[in-house]
Order: structure tokens, then C-alpha cells, then sequence
């Protein structure tokens, strides 16, 4: 099954809608980095709140995006996921380490907005010691 | 004793057919005889409840109104030779009566009280003819004894679901999440943390954080005496959890024996937020939650700015 990635300003929005099998979830992760580049997105967000099962490869393939899309420029951040699945990943020892996660989409946005917002106040205060 | 009883199983063996058809005759015969003396059995064993100073919750009029009902209800199984009403009603009486703080051993004091009375009414009845009487007490026995054992039964079951209810309870009351502000809960944890409790501290606190949309999580655990490398790994568990939902847990109240203890048996808590108190945890928190607000603030003084 395909996943779907919108855009939605300079954010990817990928959401995953079924059970995915390994190949497809190697096809989401290849399209969504191909796409960061193409379409100089600063934000990913992979919305999983459909998925009631997640394997060790789905968790990898996951943290592989994050680290990916940060190489190529883009924050990424996981949403939707669900108390039970949190459980069960816990109990697996597949924590998804270094990778942001966050309630839903909403508060994804949000998390992106910040995280591009930040890097913005970064940057800026040395403009005017530049002019200066 | 013992010649009735061969003497028994010898007719049994010999002729199944016959036996069966006479036994139900037989059970007919008594069901006849029960419901004829209803009103008088009835009451004497009401009688007999009274003095051996059962059910003294209820009132005499409480004890016939069941004595009735349990009655015909008992006729009714010995005729028909079906449990399901009389399972039906020992349930529902079992409901009334357990709030009423009734025991089990008044219960099955009761249904063998009953027993009593009908055997012996049976005595009386057929005292000049023993080989009928036998008879007639091997088809009620058998009955009889099941019918005290679904009682009794009925009664255990209602009382062990009561029991179930209850710890379920009790375990909800013993992990209450709160909230204290938008986005900011707390879950104070008091008590002994078994692996299920863990388990289902953490199940809730998840839910919670779904539900209040969460960012920050203060867990008190002031209220724990002792902790082992278990609770310490399902708290590491549940920080990381909370984590995979987008929430910041914050630990507060270790005790000294209890900082000391994880670190000489060398649980790694360095993933974890930890703060001395409850007090401290919820400043601490609040001032995440305003982080968390003031970029966005900041940087909308500082957009005009640029585009001017």
C-alpha cells in the first residue's frame, strides 16, 4: 500500500493509513527523503495513529527517516502514537531514541513551527552585529 | 447401611430401565407431596432458621418471603430436574443479601436446613414402608445435594465478582492521575509497585496523557517505601513511554534509601528527570511548559522587526 505525503507549506506530511509491509515501508522512507530535497522541506511528519502493531523494523525504518531528513535539512517528528502501542514498543526496547515524538498531528505542527521558528532567533540576532 | 446400598445398585444393575422409570415416578410421587404440605414445611423450616439463629440480618418476615421463594424454587428444580431458575435466583438472592453482610455458612446452613426438614418429612411420611422409603430417598438425595450445591455456589460466585469489583477498584483508586493545569499531570504513587500495578500505572497514565493531551508529567513517588531493580526499570519504562505520546516526565521524591539503593544495585536513571520534590517537580514542569510557549512569542516581537 502506498502512503500518501502531502505538503502542507514547508512541511512533509506522510500518513500512514494501514499495516505496512517491510517493502512498503522502505518505499515511504526512500519517497520521503527523495521528496525533503526536491521540495526543500524544513519539517517531516510521519503520522502513525492508524498503526495498532509496530515491529522492530517499522521502529528502525522510523528512526532512519529522522536521521536521513536531518542530513538532508529537515526536522522530523513521529505522530499519533498510541498508548498501547507505546507499551508494547517500551517493553521491546525499541524506544526510538534521539527521535522526536508527539501526541497528534496538531501538536506535530506545532513542534515543527517551534523547532524552525528557533533556528530562525538563532540566526538572527548576528544580522545586525553583521551590519553593524 | 451398607445392604441398602448394594441392594440398590443390584436393582440398578439389573434392570436400568425400570429403576429409571420408578425413580421418576418416585421423584413425581415426592414433588406431590412437597407441594402438598408446602405451607407447613414452609414455616417449620423458617422455624428451624430462626432457632439455629441464621440469617439474623434479616427480619422473620424477610426470612419467610425467601423461605417461600427458595422453596418452590427448590420443588421446581427437583421436578423438572433443570438448575438454570434455581441458579437464577440463588444469584439475584445472593445480590440482596450479600450488602446485608449475610455469611456463607448461613447460606449452606439454610439450603441444608431445608434438606433436613424434607427428609425428614419423608421419614414421617413412608416410616411404615423403609424399602419405599429408600427408595424415594435415592432419588431425592442425589437431587437435594445439587440443588445445596448450586445454592452455595451461586453465592460464592456473586461473592468473589463483588470481591473482583472491588480490587478492580481499589486499583483504580490507587493510581489517580490529576490534572493540575493545562497540559501538566500528576500521578502521585503510594504503596507497595507490584510488576501489575506497574503495569497498569503505566496503562492508565498513557491513556491520560491521550485523553488531557499532556506535556509534561510529574510522577510523585514520596509514598514508595522501597524500591526494587524491577519498579526502577518499569518507571524507566514509563518515562519512555510517556516519551514515544510527546510528554516530559519528571520524577520527584526519592527518598535517600531509595536514591542510595539504585545506585549500589546500578539502575541507570540518567534518561530520567529527576527532582527532590513534589513542589520542586511542578516549578520545574511549569517552567518547561513556558519554554515550550516563549520561542513562538519571541519571535513574533522579533518578525516585524525584520521586515521593516
Amino acid at each position: 500500500m502506498e502512503v500518501p505525503i502531502l505538503r502542507q507549506g514547508q512541511y512533509l506530511i506522510a500518513s500512514i493509513q494501514s499495516a505496512l509491509t517491510d517493502a512498503d515501508l522502505s518505499h515511504l522512507r526512500e519517497a520521503l527523503i527523495a521528496q525533503v530535497g526536491r521540495s526543500r522541506c524544513r519539517g517531516v511528519i510521519v503520522d502513525v495513529t492508524a498503526l495498532d502493531v509496530m515491529d522492530s523494523f517499522a521502529v528502525r525504518t522510523l528512526r532512519d527517516i529522522a536521521h536521513m531528513a536531518r542530513l538532508r535539512g529537515a526536522e522530523t517528528v513521529i505522530v499519533g502514537i498510541q498508548p498501547d502501542v507505546a507499551f508494547a514498543m517500551v517493553q521491546l526496547g525499541l524506544t526510538l531514541k534521539g527521535v522526536a515524538t508527539v501526541l497528534d498531528l496538531e501538536e506535530g505542527l506545532a513542534f515543527l513551527t517551534r523547532r524552525t521558528e528557533e533556528r530562525l532567533v538563532e540566526t538572527k540576532p548576528r544580522r545586525p552585529s553583521g551590519r553593524g | 447401611m451398607d445392604t441398602k446400598k448394594s441392594m440398590s445398585v443390584s436393582t440398578r444393575t439389573s434392570d436400568p430401565q425400570a429403576l429409571s422409570e420408578s425413580s421418576a415416578g418416585l421423584l413425581r410421587e415426592l414433588v406431590a407431596h412437597l407441594r402438598q404440605n408446602r405451607t407447613q414445611l414452609r414455616e417449620e423450616w423458617a422455624r428451624r432458621i430462626t432457632r439455629a439463629e441464621l440469617l439474623t440480618a434479616m427480619t422473620e418476615e424477610e426470612i419467610f418471603a425467601e423461605a417461600t421463594a427458595v422453596y418452590d424454587n427448590y420443588v421446581e428444580a427437583l421436578e423438572t430436574g433443570t438448575f438454570e431458575a434455581l441458579q437464577a435466583y440463588s444469584r439475584r438472592l445472593s445480590e440482596r443479601i450479600i450488602p446485608r453482610g449475610v455469611e456463607t455458612d448461613e447460606v449452606v446452613g439454610i439450603v441444608l436446613l431445608l434438606r433436613d426438614v424434607l427428609a425428614r418429612s419423608l421419614f414421617t411420611k413412608y416410616q411404615d414402608n423403609v424399602e419405599k422409603l429408600n427408595r424415594i430417598l435415592d432419588s431425592y438425595e442425589p437431587a437435594a445435594n445439587r440443588i445445596a450445591n448450586t445454592v452455595a455456589v451461586g453465592f460464592v460466585e456473586e461473592r468473589e465478582r463483588i470481591i473482583r469489583q472491588q480490587q478492580e477498584a481499589i486499583r483504580e483508586l490507587s493510581t489517580p492521575v490529576l490534572q493540575v493545569r493545562e497540559r501538566l499531570l500528576i500521578l502521585p504513587i503510594i504503596g507497595v509497585i507490584d510488576p501489575q500495578r506497574a503495569r497498569q500505572l503505566t496503562e492508565q497514565l498513557l491513556r491520560a496523557i491521550r485523553a488531557n493531551r499532556a506535556k509534561v508529567v510529574v510522577i510523585d513517588v514520596t509514598g514508595v517505601a522501597a524500591m526494587d531493580s524491577g519498579v526502577a526499570n518499569h518507571l524507566v519504562q514509563t518515562v519512555e513511554a510517556s516519551r514515544l505520546l510527546g510528554a516530559t516526565v519528571i520524577v520527584t521524591g526519592l527518598s535517600p534509601e531509595i536514591a542510595q539503593t539504585l545506585v549500589t544495585i546500578g539502575v541507570d536513571l540518567s534518561e530520567m528527570a529527576t527532582v527532590g520534590d513534589l513542589q520542586g517537580g511542578i516549578e520545574e514542569a511549569e517552567r518547561l511548559l513556558a519554554d515550550r510557549a516563549a520561542p513562538t512569542t519571541q519571535v513574533r516581537e522579533i518578525a516585524p522587526e525584520s521586515t521593516r
